[in-house]
Order: structure tokens, then C-alpha cells, then sequence
């Protein structure tokens, strides 16, 4: 990406060429599309709500009035999984930017200031990448989170940063000594202003690509978290939540079980599909590694 | 090669100190308490307890304390578990959890080692693409929806193996909760050996190998996989980090007794010492066996003997 300024039409123009020859990026935005667009409308066409108790329906196989069952309080399984989506995507979001912010803040300014800043800043994040993460985000999770969305995907966002503001870092190295920041700083631009203006746009293709791979993997943690009954709490509902109480009524109800997982799987497929094919197509030299690897 | 090896396990100790510090302050700042009960306690009897666990006194004194039983390995009694200390509880478990994240460890090198070559010797073949949709599929699975699935496959279904339990390690107990955890770490091992092994097979080394004469099984284990093996050394870094949080799982799928439980029972009752028990043992855990994949690098990788 450090040719973005030199050639920045015919990266973009390139890239977006071909993206357009690659069917299975297309066709996976289109299924995150559609899901997304199910799960916004989805509800609201529902004759059910997602805490609503059908007591003539308790845990019922799927038919055509709860098209996916219902679970063992006679609870819609239709309305409670696309529920379970809307958070998925709205957690996987928000963190997501959360995470950016951090990453990409934190990253550029040990990068561009360097000297003792850079190692005490990447000391920090190293710190903190030697620990099992999950755990710190457990622990933000049910310390801060409780009952609140805001509090969660704050939890997944904060501990999510730390990649990207490696990447970041990196990349703010390879252009801090080029000429035009070196003009930037001879005309007497402030260091924010350097950062802001110069360093942090050159960035948007590498941060675009990392950010695309982030979403997949904070509907995980957010997953992770209601799985083990940290994260959403009872009666909304997340993908998480929906597959561990499946997980327990497998026996006598394996769709509980399968279908809030199989939404799950084909989302994040979906995800780190798109995430793939934008690398390759923003990245030429890393898709030219790959012919050469596959001759 | 030695000096390295001083150096980095002295890098430990402030990185501990750093993560006992930083999370004793982190528990303790949250809203509520070990002893906030639905029915609240009686004021004296809570008074009481408080004074019993030192819960009176400022908090940078009861940090002071608790540093200073834990320089001498005590970790305090668990709040919640009556009767039981927190050194207790996790030897309890613990073996449990390192018998299930080393076997898993264990499995997926063995596992994922031979697939990545096999695919890159059959590269563009359907082997190799058949490879490759399970190591996206494994890649791409979380392991507490393959969990129930194995679950209810295997033992619902077909009867092969016991749902759950533990049963004081029987092996037939420990097929699924093993193969929950390595499922992901072999797709990752498998990816990365078939990249690494097509990109040796063209080093000239192995050219020369070749016009020496010497037979493709010979070059193969002699001069490819040796190098090959490097990134899925710096690999296992990650992947014990990656056993460690995925045993949470496997243990509240399978009911195993290991010690992920107690980390989320922990945070929930505000078990202060269980918590931190918790995190100084999984923190050491995972900084000692990092440092291990380190020092494996630096003997397979003779360019990078650190001095």
C-alpha cells in the first residue's frame, strides 16, 4: 500500500476490478446483505415477539407457525434468532470501530513518534498480547458489562485493538520517512496534524482489509461471551445465548441446537470470505505470492 | 543461547507483576461484592466478615497483603467455596485441564503436520482443495458449536461415545472434548505447513538435494521439513493461548472438573481470591509455555540463536 499516493487511481480502480471477477466475495456480501436485511425486517413482520410465551407451544419441532420451533417456554425461535443476529452485527460493529479507534490512534503515534514512546506503547500491547485474552474480556465483561450492550462490546472493542495497532504501527514506520511527510513537517505541520492528515489516510487500505477480518471475529467473542452466560443476558436473546440453550435441550430438541448454529457458521464464513477476497483484491503482491505458491 | 534464555525469564517477573497488579485493581474497582447476597447479611454479620478477609482496610493496604501471601505461594481461601483455598481448588482441576490441552496440542501437530504436507504434495489436486475446505470449515468454526454438534452426533445418535463426563479421565471420556479443542489448531497447523512446505520445496537446497540424486521421500524428511516446520513452531505461541480460553468451552460442553469454570463462576460471584488465582495461573501458564515455543525455534532455526 506505500504506492497508494503515487498511483492511488489505479490501485483502487485495479482492486475494484477485480473485485468484481470474484463471485464468491460478491455472493458472501450478498448473504450478509440479505441476513441483515431478514433480521431488521424480520421481526417486525413476526406475528411473535422475542420474549413472547406461546403456552399452547412448548419446545415444538419447526412448522409453519413457528417456522424454526420453538424453545421449552414456547418462545419463537424465528424472531428470537434473527434477534440473536441483530446483536451479533451490532456487537461485531461496534467493537469493531471501537477497536479501530484504539488501534489505529495507539499504533500511528508509537510508529510516528517513536524513541522511548514506541517501546514503552509497544511494551504495553505485548504485555497484553502474552495474555490469554479471552479472559480479560471475561473479566471486563462481568465487571462492566452486567446487563448492559454498551458495557459489552466496550469489554470486546478494548482488548480487540491490539492487532490492529500493530499493523498500524508498522505501516506508520515504512512512511514516516517519506518525502512528503518530510515536506509536511519542513512547512511546519503539528505532529496531530501530520497524523490526521498524512500518515492515517495512507493507512485506510491495510485498516479497511483488518477491519473486515475483525467483524467475523468480535461476533465471536460476543458469542463466546453469552455462550458461557456473560455477555447477553436473558430474555434477549444473541446467537451465543440461543446455542447454549441448545446445547442443553439437544437431547429432546436438537433444532434449538442447530439452526441458531448453523445461522452463526454461515455468518462468519460469510465474513471472513469477504475479508479474504478484499485483501486480495487491495493487496496485488500478496495475491501474486499465492500463484507463485500454488505453481 | 543460555544468556537468552536468563534474560527472557527474567522478562517474566514484570509482566506478572504487571498483570497481578493490573487485574487485582480491575476486580476490586467493579460494583459489588463477595458478600452482596440476594438477602443481604445482617450489618454485624457482615462487619465481620469484612474484618475477617481485611476488607476493611484501604485498598493499596489489602494489595499490599495479598502480594505478600503470594510471594510466599498462598493465593488465600476462596470466598465463595467454603472450606476450600484457592490453591485447592485449582489442583483440583488443573490436571484435568492440562491432560485435555496437551493432548490437544499433542493431536493437532500430529494430525496437522502430515495433512499440510500431503497438501502441498498434491497441490492443486482434490486432495489438496478437499484440504483446504476443512481447514477453512475448521478455521471458521468456534469450538462450542462444534462441541454439541460432536455431542450430538457421536453420542446422541450413534451411541460411539459417552455425551460427557469426566469419569477420572477414562480415555473414551476424552475423545470429544480433545477433538473440540484440536479441530481449529489442526486446520491452522495444516494451512500453515502446506504454505511453508512449497515454499522450502523451491529453496535451493533442495535443488540440490534433487540433482544429487537423492530420492523425494529422503529430501522430504531430511532437508524440508526441518525448515517447514518453523512457522507452526512460532504457531504453538498462540495456539496454548488458544487451548487455554477454548478448555472454557469444552469444559462447560463436556462437564469436565477442570479449572475453566472457576473463572467465570469466579468473575460472577466476585470470588476475588478464586479470580486471581485464576489469572496468575493461566498468566504463568501462558508466558512459560510461549517462551518454551521460543526456545524450540532457536534450536530448530540455527539463524536465530539469540546471544
Amino acid at each position: 500500500m506505500t504506492e497508494s499516493v503515487v498511483g492511488a487511481q489505479s490501485v483502487w480502480s485495479s482492486a475494484r476490478r477485480r473485485l468484481q471477477r470474484d463471485w464468491v466475495t460478491i455472493g458472501a456480501a450478498g448473504v450478509i446483505a440479505l441476513i441483515a436485511v431478514v433480521a431488521v425486517l424480520g421481526p417486525l413482520l413476526s406475528p411473535y415477539a422475542y420474549d413472547a410465551l406461546d403456552w399452547r407451544h412448548l419446545a415444538t419441532a419447526p412448522q409453519s407457525s413457528h417456522w424454526f420451533g420453538t424453545d421449552r417456554l414456547g418462545r419463537d425461535l424465528f424472531v428470537r434468532t434473527l434477534f440473536g443476529v441483530r446483536i451479533s452485527l451490532l456487537v461485531g460493529l461496534l467493537a469493531t470501530a471501537v477497536s479501530l479507534v484504539i488501534g489505529v490512534v495507539w499504533g500511528s503515534v508509537a510508529g510516528y513518534v517513536g524513541g522511548r514512546a514506541d517501546e514503552i506503547m509497544m511494551r504495553f500491547v505485548d504485555v497484553l498480547y502474552s495474555l490469554p485474552y479471552l479472559f480479560i474480556v471475561i473479566i471486563f465483561a462481568t465487571v462492566f458489562g452486567g446487563a448492559s450492550l454498551t458495557g459489552l462490546f466496550v469489554a470486546i472493542g478494548a482488548v480487540g485493538w491490539l492487532t490492529t495497532a500493530r499493523i498500524v504501527r508498522g505501516q506508520t514506520l515504512a512512511l514516516k520517512n517519506r518525502e512528503f511527510i518530510e515536506a509536511a513537517r519542513a512547512t511546519g505541520v503539528s505532529t496531530p496534524g501530520i497524523l490526521a492528515r498524512h500518515v492515517i489516510p495512507n493507512l485506510v487500505g491495510p485498516i479497511a482489509i483488518y477491519a473486515t477480518l475483525t467483524i467475523p471475529q468480535m461476533i465471536l467473542f460476543e458469542s463466546f461471551l453469552s455462550f458461557l452466560g456473560v455477555g447477553v443476558q436473558e430474555p434477549l436473546a444473541s446467537l451465543g445465548s440461543l446455542i447454549n440453550e441448545g446445547a442443553q435441550e439437544m437431547q429432546s430438541a436438537p433444532w434449538m441446537l442447530v439452526i441458531p448454529a448453523a445461522v452463526l457458521l454461515v455468518l462468519l464464513l460469510c465474513f471472513n470470505a469477504v475479508g479474504d477476497g478484499l485483501r486480495d483484491a487491495l493487496d496485488p503482491r500478496e495475491e501474486r505470492l499465492r500463484t507463485e505458491a500454488r505453481q | 543461547m543460555l544468556r537468552y534464555t536468563v534474560r527472557r525469564i527474567a522478562g517474566i517477573v514484570p509482566t506478572l507483576a504487571v498483570i497481578v497488579t493490573a487485574s487485582f485493581f480491575i476486580v476490586r474497582l467493579a460494583p459489588g461484592g463477595p458478600f452482596d447476597l440476594e438477602h443481604p447479611l445482617p450489618p454485624q454479620v457482615r462487619a465481620n466478615l469484612d474484618r475477617a478477609y481485611g476488607f476493611d482496610q484501604p485498598l493499596a493496604q489489602q494489595y499490599l497483603r495479598y502480594v505478600g501471601h503470594l510471594l510466599q505461594g498462598d493465593f488465600g481461601p476462596s470466598l465463595k467455596q467454603r472450606d476450600f483455598s484457592v490453591a485447592e481448588l485449582i489442583a483440583q482441576g488443573l490436571p484435568v485441564s492440562l491432560t485435555i490441552g496437551a493432548s490437544a496440542v499433542l493431536l493437532a501437530v500430529l494430525v496437522g503436520v502430515p495433512l499440510g504436507m500431503l497438501a502441498a504434495l498434491r497441490r492443486n489436486t482434490a486432495t489438496d482443495y478437499g484440504i483446504a475446505g476443512f481447514v477453512a470449515l475448521g478455521i471458521a468454526l468456534p469450538s462450542f458449536v462444534v462441541g454439541p454438534l460432536l455431542a450430538l452426533v457421536f453420542g446422541l445418535y450413534l451411541h460411539w461415545l459417552p455425551v460427557a463426563g469426566w469419569e477420572s479421565g477414562a480415555p473414551q471420556y476424552l475423545v470429544l472434548p480433545v477433538l473440540t479443542l484440536a479441530l481449529p489448531i489442526i486446520a491452522y497447523v495444516a494451512r500453515l505447513m502446506r504454505g511453508s512446505v512449497l515454499e522450502v520445496l523451491r529453496a535451493n537446497f533442495v535443488r540440490t538435494a534433487r540433482a544429487r540424486g537423492l530420492g523425494e521421500v529422503r529430501i522430504l524428511f531430511r532437508h524440508v521439513l526441518r525448515p517447514a516446520l518453523l512457522p507452526v513452531v512460532s504457531y504453538l505461541g498462540p495456539a496454548v493461548a488458544f487451548v487455554i480460553t477454548g478448555s472454557l468451552v469444552v469444559e462447560t460442553v463436556f462437564g469436565l472438573p477442570g479449572t475453566g469454570r472457576y473463572l467465570v463462576q469466579g468473575a460472577i460471584n466476585r470470588d476475588y481470591t478464586l479470580i486471581m488465582g485464576m489469572i496468575i495461573v493461566y498468566g504463568v501458564l501462558t508466558l512459560v509455555l510461549n517462551l518454551v515455543a521460543d526456545l524450540l525455534y532457536g534450536w530448530l532455526d540455527p539463524r536465530v540463536r539469540h546471544d
